[in-house]
């Protein structure tokens, strides 16, 4: 590489998440941009590029992270996307993509559960990064 | 202790004899649950042979590899999911085929644990899906009593609840490993947010159990002639000291000492969550007004503010449950999101009502109409 840190943008509302995710993905090695709703993150992708997303679900509405996700690779398609959520089945609001409908404009790469370990965030980044 | 019945497919003799090991000692509690939970484990190797036990015996809970002898675990799961899908599957993959996992719990597993897992991984995802089976009983028995609970009301209550221990969690996580240094020092602000988190989630307990005990019709056993000006004044006390915090004053008007028959603790948490609210919402130097007044045979009860405001498309949404004004101003208040739909749950029962009439940056003000 050599040209410098990644840049990864983590876009979360609740504000010890995105504190503990930045604490992490820094000791990574990564550059980390956050903001802390849709429309912030809406406004730093107009003019910033980063090597990676990674979106909460629920924000301002239900399905901030889907409309994210969906903007994000209209302007940036090589972006690769992960979607985090505390939203599990359990709930009965499946992250998943469901059907071949959802397929076509849910753009995420990846979908992760909230609380994942350390070591598997760090081995996800670096795969959807190609490290 | 009731027990549930696990059902262990996987070739591999140690993950098998691991999971009894891990189990058999292992019992589930939540404050909200009636007895705890036990387990116990049945084992088997091949998918063939799961799918005959499952026939024969109860099951509850299947933990299942995908890489089997015979048939895979998605055909086995593809089995359960036609034939008997009250029975919750969990997908043990190894951490390399996370995409089968994924592709595995759109196709109705209930969730995957990754391989190789610790004690401690295997007991919380048994943890969350007992707790699953506990809700959905409770949910059958409690529909079968004619009181509907709505779904999306429990997904977002599940949400609400998790996200406060995911964050405490981290905390203490980093905490763990000694992240941010060796002094406990360095980890102040992380222990003040958890125990702020913790004291979010105290509150929207609280206000749950308020919601829980609002019963859908009149307990007039409980019904007492009272002054309201009364149970307003205690209101304001236990809120002031919050409100000289915030430097807010309260101001209480009753000039006709109008009286009631209500259950007073009803009228209390009318009042709490609107003259809290008052405040939370204000500005520095505010002040909330409480009017108590008598029309016709109408109790009217305003309270008034000198806050933030709402925008009209937030007043329409703010009886929903878990509905919360997100803006920046609001960014730091913590709420549990079931204030505003107590009260109006509260009003449904003695046929009252709830106006509100707000003016962004300048305040709003809610009235309460009761008969008398």
């Amino acid at each position: 590489m050599g040209q410098g840190k990644k840049v990864i943008l983590i876009v979360d509302d609740d504000m010890d998440y995105l504190f503990q995710m930045r604490m992490h993905i820094e000791s990574f090695g990564f550059e980390v941009i956050t903001a802390e709703s849709q429309r912030e993150a809406e406004k730093i992708i107009e003019n910033t590029k980063p090597d990676l997303a990674i979106f909460d679900l629920m924000m301002e509405s239900d399905d901030s992270g889907f409309i994210l996700s969906y903007k994000m690779k209209r302007k940036y398609p090589d972006v690769p996307i992960i979607l985090a959520t505390a939203v599990s089945s359990e709930t009965g609001m499946s992250f998943g993509v469901n059907t071949q409908n959802d397929k076509q404009w849910i753009k995420a790469d990846l979908y992760l559960e909230k609380g994942i370990r350390k070591d598997q965030l760090h081995k996800e980044i670096n795969k959807l990064l190609k490290i | 202790m009731e027990k549930l019945n696990v059902l262990v497919v996987d070739d591999e003799p140690g993950i098998r004899s691991g999971v009894s090991r891990i189990l058999n000692n292992f019992s589930v509690s939540y404050p909200f649950m009636d007895s705890d939970y036990g387990f116990n484990v049945v084992e088997t190797s091949t998918g063939e042979d799961a799918i005959e036990i499952i026939k024969k015996q109860k099951i509850d809970i299947v933990l299942l590899d995908n890489k089997l002898p015979g048939i895979q675990g998605t055909d086995v799961l593809e089995h359960i999911n036609k034939n008997q899908p009250e029975i919750l599957v969990m997908m043990i993959t190894s951490y390399a085929s996370l995409e089968l996992a994924v592709k595995a719990t759109n196709q109705g597993a209930y969730d995957f644990i990754p391989k190789p897992f610790t004690p401690q991984e295997l007991k919380s995802a048994l943890e969350n899906v007992s707790k699953h089976i506990f809700l959905r009983g409770m949910t059958k028995k409690l529909n079968k009593e004619g009181k509907e609970i709505r779904y999306q009301f429990l997904s977002v209550l599940s949400h609400e609840l998790k996200a406060p221990l995911n964050a405490i969690e981290g905390y203490l996580k980093i905490m763990q490993e000694k992240q941010a240094g060796e002094k406990i020092e360095d980890y102040e602000q992380m222990i003040d947010r958890s125990l702020h988190r913790i004291n979010g989630m105290r509150n929207l307990i609280m206000d749950l159990l308020d919601l829980t005990k609002i019963k859908l019709e009149k307990k007039t056993d409980k019904f007492q002639q009272i002054k309201v000006s009364e149970i307003a004044q205690n209101a304001i006390e236990s809120i002031n000291p919050y409100a000289i915090q915030k430097d807010v004053q309260i101001f209480l008007h009753d000039n006709q000492d109008v009286q009631i028959n209500i259950d007073p603790g009803d009228l209390e948490i009318i009042f709490n969550n609107l003259i809290s609210n008052a405040v939370k919402y204000n500005k520095q130097n505010g002040r909330v007004d409480v009017f108590i007044d008598k029309k016709d045979n109408l109790l009217i009860i305003k309270v008034k503010d000198t806050g933030i405001g709402l925008s009209q498309n937030e007043i329409k949404n703010l009886f929903e449950e878990f509905f919360r004004v997100k803006n920046e101003q609001t960014k730091h208040i913590t709420g549990s999101g079931l204030g505003l739909p107590i009260v109006r749950k509260i009003l449904d029962i003695y046929n009252g009502d709830i106006q509100v009439e707000s003016e962004v940056e300048v305040g709003s003000t809610f009235t309460v109409t009761l008969p008398v």
